[in-house]
């Protein structure tokens, strides 16, 4: 495989954005058979670089050679002729249609006739892609999804695979599997660019990778020769600090309970959650894992007060019900809360720092006077958040989307946690995090807990919440599982609780 | 073929300039406009632009047709940074002026000094009822506000011409469809001799720098801009969606009713059949012209009104129709909409042979 020719090579690529370099002549070399990881943190020009190589952008200079010969213009048209087939992180699916029709409307026409249909099944079968073509994709869960999009491409015999993200919405099962049809494809010769930011995947999965840093290319390695660790510095050019968690005092009665609560979804194709029962002790955090859309974002409503349950006496601190409270009361019995979305959500994008530290910290904080705000304390207050957590900023009178996405989390993160909340509830609190940042948030996630309060993590990151909680449950099709000591259940086993699959009593089941 | 492409930043000083931009680009456009109609046309602009407020006379005037278009931009400024499309400020405004005139008329005999007073704040009060009508429908059916609103308008000025053609017609008014002249007790005190500039001119400044407080440093003004901004983030802080429709619907209904009122006890001084030549819709082009902003208010509110009598004496020293009025105003909002567009996205030039090359 090493002194094979390259299939695509890169020579010198750069591109601008408007106010940023999104990639600085970049160099890269993919030969057949190779699964090729693209390492690099958000922001890093990951993104930029495939969509240059599949031609929905074009870059301002360097060359882009297929085979050994230079190609001048690319568009997806000519990509998908070359040869190349790209898997979006995001599905282009519809619905209401089957999987025969989503395909045939993905491809050339030529492709799609009436040979289409026994096209699919001989690819699913000799990929162990399992896919009923006639099925609806709606009745379809979202790893049969993206196997829809990987049969799409594979039906157009690509000699260069280009997957962006795929295993962020798979559970570990399914990830087993798609690494299997991929180290498949890669015997037969077919090339894989494989963009991540999950370490040990890349170390399971990956012959070569390239780590991208600010646009530039940093460094090559061997993954099977790093540990997850060294890669990581690599990406981020620094050291990382590993989370310590310490033994802590954990209440006898829990502080923050959600008792058989069921609640009729608001949101257009929401999950309803049903009988979700939650017991929140005093310095402990309880993760919640599950793949998106299962219920975490009627869950994060719910327990934050956006949306009052039906039934008030369902969710209480102390024993006292708070379940008829908005936000803002709740926070007056001490709660604070972090949600998944940053700018828009738990930030306003166009406001200033110091009055973004007023929205949710002019209670507890007392940066009111006579129902004025008061500037000169609120900014006193952003500074205390800026300095004690760490965030790079020049001052407190930027706008919140200024700041970079990890910068932003360590802001929000400080806001809510100076406010000394006995209880912390945080939705995806690291997602489109560096690295570094990352790492920050989940010590400071561990420190509030020792300080002894109840932090309730939902996030679709197992390796996160096995690193930081202390009992974890699986939300699934809005159903919430009963809480196990994190040192009591396997990956595997979580990883079918999250599939929806109830597993025997006997922990490590392995792959079904 | 012309493609807009995002910038990648937006210059903070430039989204302040545009107004500017505008200004500019409409007086050379209307010089333009003004050389094909076969006017000179520097002298057209004087006469527009200058002549009318080169007396004091003339700058009270300014002053008089500014006091309503600054007074409802800065009350719809409220409901638009909010992102609540409250456009029947007209209809606010004319029951605001019945409201208050009513009261008056209701007392045509008192010469109490309370009367005047009273009457405003019945004429804050009317035009507060008249924005509730679209606020409530709006939080208990979430009926459009935009339609509501506007058709709530024409609501008003069929309820004010039934007035003044029936019940409150002046007795002794020969049949015209007018009420009695407002007795002195109603009238807004002149404050400059020899010039109509009332009363209200300094109640519309002192509402400039109260508005501006309430936006910018008190917890309502907050409410209403990270609602209109973030709505999410208005719902994680706590805030109560439906009580920020209210506030802001009441705030501009009720400058607005304000204005009504100190239109008709001001320079009109009884109420006739039009009352507004349209002050609540040209202040809708007022309130983006200021950038929603009460002190931005306040300079493109006199800007606008200054369109007005520049309008009245083109029509007299130059024999141009009045149209030529709404053609300034239609060519300012156009050319601020454009410079608005232009701070944010760039022009880029596409050509339409060599994407299908790409493509072959």
């Amino acid at each position: 495989m090493i002194d094979k020719k390259p299939i695509l090579e890169l020579l010198e690529i750069s591109k601008a954005y408007p106010g940023v370099i999104a990639n600085n002549r970049v160099n890269l070399e993919i030969k057949p058979g190779q699964i090729h990881a693209l390492l690099g943190e958000n922001g890093a020009g990951k993104s930029t670089l495939v969509k240059i190589i599949y031609g929905v952008q074009r870059c301002d200079s360097g060359k882009i050679k297929w085979e050994g010969s230079e190609v001048s213009q690319i568009t997806p048209q000519i990509a998908r002729k070359l040869g190349i087939g790209m898997v979006f992180q995001h599905f282009s699916l519809f619905d209401a249609m089957t999987v025969e029709e989503n395909i045939a409307l993905g491809i050339p026409a030529n492709l799609a006739n009436e040979n289409l249909y026994q096209n699919i099944i001989d690819i699913s079968e000799k990929y162990g892609l399992r896919l009923d073509p006639c099925r609806y994709v709606q009745t379809l869960s979202v790893g049969e999804r993206q196997r829809i999009e990987v049969v799409r491409c594979l039906i157009q015999n690509p000699k260069l695979l280009i997957m962006d993200e795929p295993t962020s919405v798979l559970t570990p099962q399914e990830v087993d599997k798609l690494f299997k049809t991929l180290r498949r494809l890669s015997t037969q010769g077919v090339a894989i660019l494989y963009i991540s930011h999950k370490l040990q995947e890349i170390i399971d999965l990956c012959h070569v990778a390239t780590i991208m840093r600010a646009g530039e290319v940093v460094d090559t390695c061997i993954p099977s020769e790093e540990s997850p660790r060294s890669m990581a510095e690599m990406m981020m050019g620094a050291n990382l600090m590993t989370p310590k968690k310490n033994e802590r005092m954990i209440s006898e009665k829990p502080y923050f309970c959600v008792n058989n609560l069921n609640h009729q979804s608001t949101m257009e194709n929401g999950i309803d959650l049903k009988d979700i029962t939650i017991q929140a002790h005093k310095g402990e955090i309880l993760g919640v894992a599950g793949i998106a859309g299962n219920g975490q974002n009627e869950l994060m409503e719910i327990l934050s007060g956006e949306v009052r349950a039906s039934d008030t006496s369902s969710v209480s601190i102390d024993q006292v019900s708070v379940g008829g409270l908005g936000p803002r009361k709740r926070r007056e019995n001490g709660m604070g809360f972090v949600p998944e979305e940053r700018l828009g959500h738990g930030a306003v994008p166009e406001m200033l720092l110091w009055e973004n530290a007023f929205l949710s910290g002019y209670q507890s904080m007392k940066l009111m006077f006579n129902g004025f705000m008061n500037v000169a304390k609120s900014r006193e207050y952003t500074e205390k958040i800026i300095s004690s957590f760490k965030v790079k900023t020049p001052n407190v009178n930027v706008t919140a989307n200024s700041l970079s996405g990890g910068n932003l989390q360590k802001f929000i993160f400080g806001r809510e946690i100076l406010q000394d909340p006995k209880v912390l509830i945080v939705f995806q609190p690291t997602w489109g995090v560096d690295a570094g940042s990352a790492a920050y948030i989940r010590q400071s996630l561990i420190n509030i807990a020792d300080r002894g309060a109840a932090v309730i993590v939902i996030s679709q990151d197992l390796e996160e919440l096995y690193e930081i909680s202390d009992k974890i449950s699986v939300i699934c099709e809005g159903n919430l599982t009963k809480p196990k000591i994190i040192e009591n259940i396997s990956v595997e086993h979580v990883g079918l609780l999250m599939a929806g699959i109830k597993p025997l009593e006997n922990d490590d089941l392995g792959d079904q | 073929m012309i493609r807009l492409e995002l910038r990648g930043q937006v210059s903070e000083r430039m989204v302040y300039c545009s107004p500017f931009f505008a200004v500019i680009m409409t007086l050379l456009s209307g010089m333009l406009i003004f050389s094909f109609l076969g006017v000179n046309p520097t002298q057209a602009i004087i006469t527009f632009f200058v002549e009318p407020i080169s007396s004091i006379d003339g700058i009270a005037e300014l002053c008089v047709k500014a006091t309503p278009l600054v007074l409802i931009a800065i009350g719809l400024s409220f409901c638009f940074k909010a992102n609540i499309w409250n456009i029947g400020a007209e209809g606010q405004l004319t029951i605001g002026a019945l409201a208050g005139g009513g009261l008056c008329l209701l007392f045509f005999n008192s010469s109490s000094q309370f009367l005047m007073p009273g009457m405003l704040i019945f004429g804050i009060l009317g035009g507060m009822a008249w924005a509730g009508i679209p606020a409530f429908l709006k939080i208990r059916f979430g009926t459009n506000e935009i339609l509501t609103s506007l058709m709530l308008t024409y609501i008003g000025l069929l309820i004010l011409s039934y007035l003044i053609h029936g019940p409150w017609k002046d007795p002794e008014g020969q049949n015209f469809p007018e009420s009695r002249l407002f007795q002195d007790a109603a009238l807004l005190p002149i404050i400059l001799d020899e010039t109509r500039l009332h009363l209200g001119w300094i109640i519309t400044l002192i509402c400039v720098p109260v508005a501006w407080m309430l936006m910018t440093y008190h917890l309502i003004g907050f409410q209403i801009r990270v609602m209109g901004m973030a709505p999410m983030a208005s719902n994680f802080a706590g805030f109560r969606g439906k009580n920020i429709i209210w506030i802001s619907f009441l705030i501009s209904g009720g400058l607005a009713g304000l204005a009504g009122t100190i239109e008709v006890a001001g320079p009109i001084g009884q109420i006739i059949p039009v009352i507004s030549p349209g002050y609540g819709f040209t202040a809708i082009i007022v309130a983006f012209l200021g950038r929603l902003h009460p002190i931005g208010c306040l300079l493109s509110g006199l800007l606008m009104a200054l369109t007005y009598l520049g309008g009245d004496n083109a029509q007299i020293e130059l024999n141009l129709p009045n149209a030529v009025t709404g053609v300034f105003q239609g060519m300012l909002l156009f050319f601020l909409l454009a410079s608005d567009v232009l701070v944010r996205y760039r022009i880029r030039i596409v050509s339409f042979k060599n994407k299908h090359r790409n493509i072959g």
